[in-house]
């Protein structure tokens, strides 16, 4: 039965980072115009790969902190409790706050990295895993001796998450980018495009949720 | 918000000309001496349609006095860029403000788009209190928001401070401020547009409110006062970072029509006079080396005419000046097309080599001199005008009117309402459609018109047509 949690939320991490690669408004479109405006496919793949460490970055930092405190394992339960409630509040927050965010237009075009970094803030990409990121924890928690070795292996488990999430992200947003600069064409962005605004926000108020309970 | 991105936008200029064509023009109409609130026609341009050429309605505006001149829609297909969060826009408002009394009206175009009603109004003091600026001018959406060009500051004639560039939310439509935050040398205003993944903006001047509310005044142009030069800004930044001055003697520098395809770094702006000799003349702006250029690269002459059928203002000149007060260029980047409103005739130019414009269609109606009446056998009052294009680029439609105060010396028998059609050739050319003349309301004069899912000087583009 644990087993088939563990690969569950393992599964998760890699189902969301397809979603994110292959959600325009996260950035595909954006390496396909660095493609087209500049040398081709040498800087769609350029572009992308600024995408994908900026995304992988953005979830380290909000993992990593909490890896570091889980080493309380008297606390365990209320930095879960805790964690859940932040990302219940920022969902609920997403749904209610439906105005764009107009710092965002002050970034350049040309700054894709800081533009990365700021959308998957934005949207909350690193809280959406944090619940699962916890649940894994959780898991192997049950095996871990002293809190040393629980601790590094936090870490360790925050760093698989956060680059399974991101190669998943990367390599389904890279391929839709190259089949669409390559031969779908740039119809393709309006056509795959759909407003999940409300979707994203409910998902972060249920995972929040399921991080409650379980 | 929608689920979908509005159909009405497209990723590049290409998608944007192969989708359907425009079904309905929104056309402005204003009163030149007050009498009655200014309003939006909505004209039926559907060929299948049996009210085709028709006005289908006019919304008139609860106040008068408003001057309506340009408007704009308040999306279009740059929403389609991920970097601003805005792909979910609808594009349904028309910003629409008045240049004579600063208030702007955002007039909405659902759900039933033959019969707009007004959304929301805000008054002239709103616009001063939060911008400093008034008489605002050119309406374009983009990456902050909504931007307005103005061409009046602050105090009662404008002059208290420049003129510049104000924000609004896409929104609520609240006006949120200042656009500039430095503004370098940049003292007069009229147009403006840019190149959104190149972010720069272009900007252009006509004149200070003084010079052109009560009427042109002939001894400021004489002597060479009104706007001759460009600006170029770091949009992002909102900084100024260059000025051209296309000479003094070149009088009045309007429309600022970029390439709509994001790669090419190039567009041409209008002049409307060269005091020198009368000329108009079309210029090219382009950028290299991180540097901006621009040279005259079209000019049109004046054309003699007996002083007898001249207005006073001309009658010393003995000629004609062709007059550009405005510019269009097609979603192809192909062909430029040029209002000539003095003389009276609509130039198209193909515009495949930037740097050399050539001449390839030429359509005569109205004109000063000329008075070429419609192929319907209608008189046409003025001359070609505020000109739309088509996003296919097949057809072109424009109006006669210029400006109430300028329409009186220049055309001193009225500028009656007319907006007309012209189809274009496979390879350019122009002609005339008899068959489409809308009739408006008594006593307005047409000015700007937008098309229905956008236009060739709405639209900006964030990935090039490969």
């Amino acid at each position: 039965m644990e087993g088939w949690a563990q690969a569950g939320l393992w599964l998760s991490v890699l189902l969301s980072g397809a979603y994110h690669g292959a959600s325009p408004g996260m950035g595909w479109p954006l390496a396909v115009s660095a493609g087209l405006m500049g040398r081709g496919r040498r800087d769609l793949l350029l572009g992308m790969g600024q995408l994908a460490v900026v995304h992988l970055a953005s979830i380290l930092l909000v993992l990593l902190p909490f890896a570091l405190i889980l080493w309380l394992v008297a606390y365990q339960d209320q930095i879960r409790t805790g964690a859940s409630l932040l990302v219940i509040l920022f969902g609920i927050y997403r749904l209610v706050e439906r105005r764009h965010p107009r710092r965002l237009a002050r970034i350049r075009p040309g700054q894709l990295v800081l533009w990365s970094f700021a959308i998957a803030l934005i949207h909350g990409a690193g809280l959406m895993i944090l619940p699962i990121y916890l649940g894994l924890c959780g898991a192997e928690a049950h095996h871990a001796g002293g809190s040393t070795q629980l601790v590094s292996g936090n870490i360790g488990t925050a760093i698989a998450v956060a680059v399974l999430h991101t190669l998943a992200m990367v390599t389904v947003g890279g391929g839709v980018a190259l089949a669409v600069h390559g031969w779908l064409g740039l119809g393709f962005v309006s056509r795959s495009w759909f407003n999940l605004e409300t979707f994203w926000a409910i998902s972060l108020i249920a995972v929040g949720l399921l991080g409650l309970v379980s | 918000m929608t689920i979908r991105p509005d159909p009405t936008f497209h990723a590049t200029p290409r998608l944007a000309m192969e989708a359907e064509p425009e079904k309905l023009a929104y056309t402005l109409l204003l009163s030149p001496d007050f009498s009655q609130p200014d309003a939006l026609a909505v004209v039926d341009l559907d060929p299948k349609s049996a009210t085709f050429g028709q006005v289908l309605s006019t919304l008139a505006m609860p106040h008068k006095g408003d001057e309506f001149h340009h408007f704009g829609w308040n999306a279009c297909s740059s929403s389609l860029s991920p970097l601003t969060d805005h792909a979910f826009l609808e594009r349904r408002y028309l910003i629409i403000p008045g240049l004579r009394s600063s208030r702007i009206y955002v007039v909405d175009t659902k759900p039933d788009p033959r019969h707009p009603t007004i959304h929301r109004v805000i008054e002239p003091e709103e616009v001063f209190r939060k911008t400093g600026y008034s008489r605002p001018h050119t309406i374009h959406c983009g990456p902050e928001g909504i931007y307005v060009s103005t061409l009046g500051g602050g105090g009662p004639d404008g002059t208290d401070g420049p003129p510049g560039i104000f924000i609004m939310d896409c929104q609520t439509f609240d006006v949120i401020g200042r656009w500039e935050i430095d503004r370098g040398p940049q003292d007069k205003h009229y147009d403006f547009w840019w190149n959104l993944p190149r972010d720069y903006m272009v900007s252009s001047e006509w004149a200070l409110p003084p010079q052109f509310e009560g009427g042109i005044v002939p001894e400021q142009l004489l002597s060479n006062k009104y706007g001759h030069r460009l600006h170029f800004w770091d949009l992002r930044a909102r900084k100024h970072v260059q000025v051209i001055d296309l000479g003094e003697n070149h009088q009045m520098a309007l429309e600022v029509r970029p390439a709509h395809d994001p790669v090419k770094e190039y567009g041409f702006v209008g002049v409307v006079v060269d005091t020198t000799n009368l000329e108009g003349s079309i210029w090219t702006w382009w950028r290299e080396g991180g540097q901006f250029h621009c040279r005259k690269t079209a000019t049109i002459p004046p054309e003699p005419a007996d002083a007898a059928d001249l207005p006073p203002l001309l009658q010393g000149f003995g000629a004609v000046p062709p007059l550009i007060t405005d510019i269009d260029l097609s979603l192809d980047d192909r062909f430029l097309y040029v209002s000539c409103w003095g003389t009276g005739e609509m130039r198209q130019y193909d515009v495949s080599d930037p740097m050399q414009p050539k001449l390839a269609g030429s359509v005569h109606v109205g004109g000063i001199a000329r008075k070429t009446p419609h192929p319907n056998g209608k008189a046409y009052a003025g001359g070609p005008q505020m000109v739309e294009i088509s996003r296919d680029g097949k057809r072109v439609y424009w109006t006669n009117s210029l400006y109430s105060t300028w329409d009186d010396q220049f055309y001193p028998g009225g500028v009656p309402s007319a907006m007309v059609k012209a189809d274009v050739g496979a390879t350019g050319g122009l002609t005339l459609d008899p068959t489409f003349w809308p009739e408006f309301p008594q006593g307005y004069r047409a000015h700007q018109i937008r098309l229905e899912g956008g236009d060739c000087s709405t639209e900006s583009f964030c990935y090039p047509s490969v």
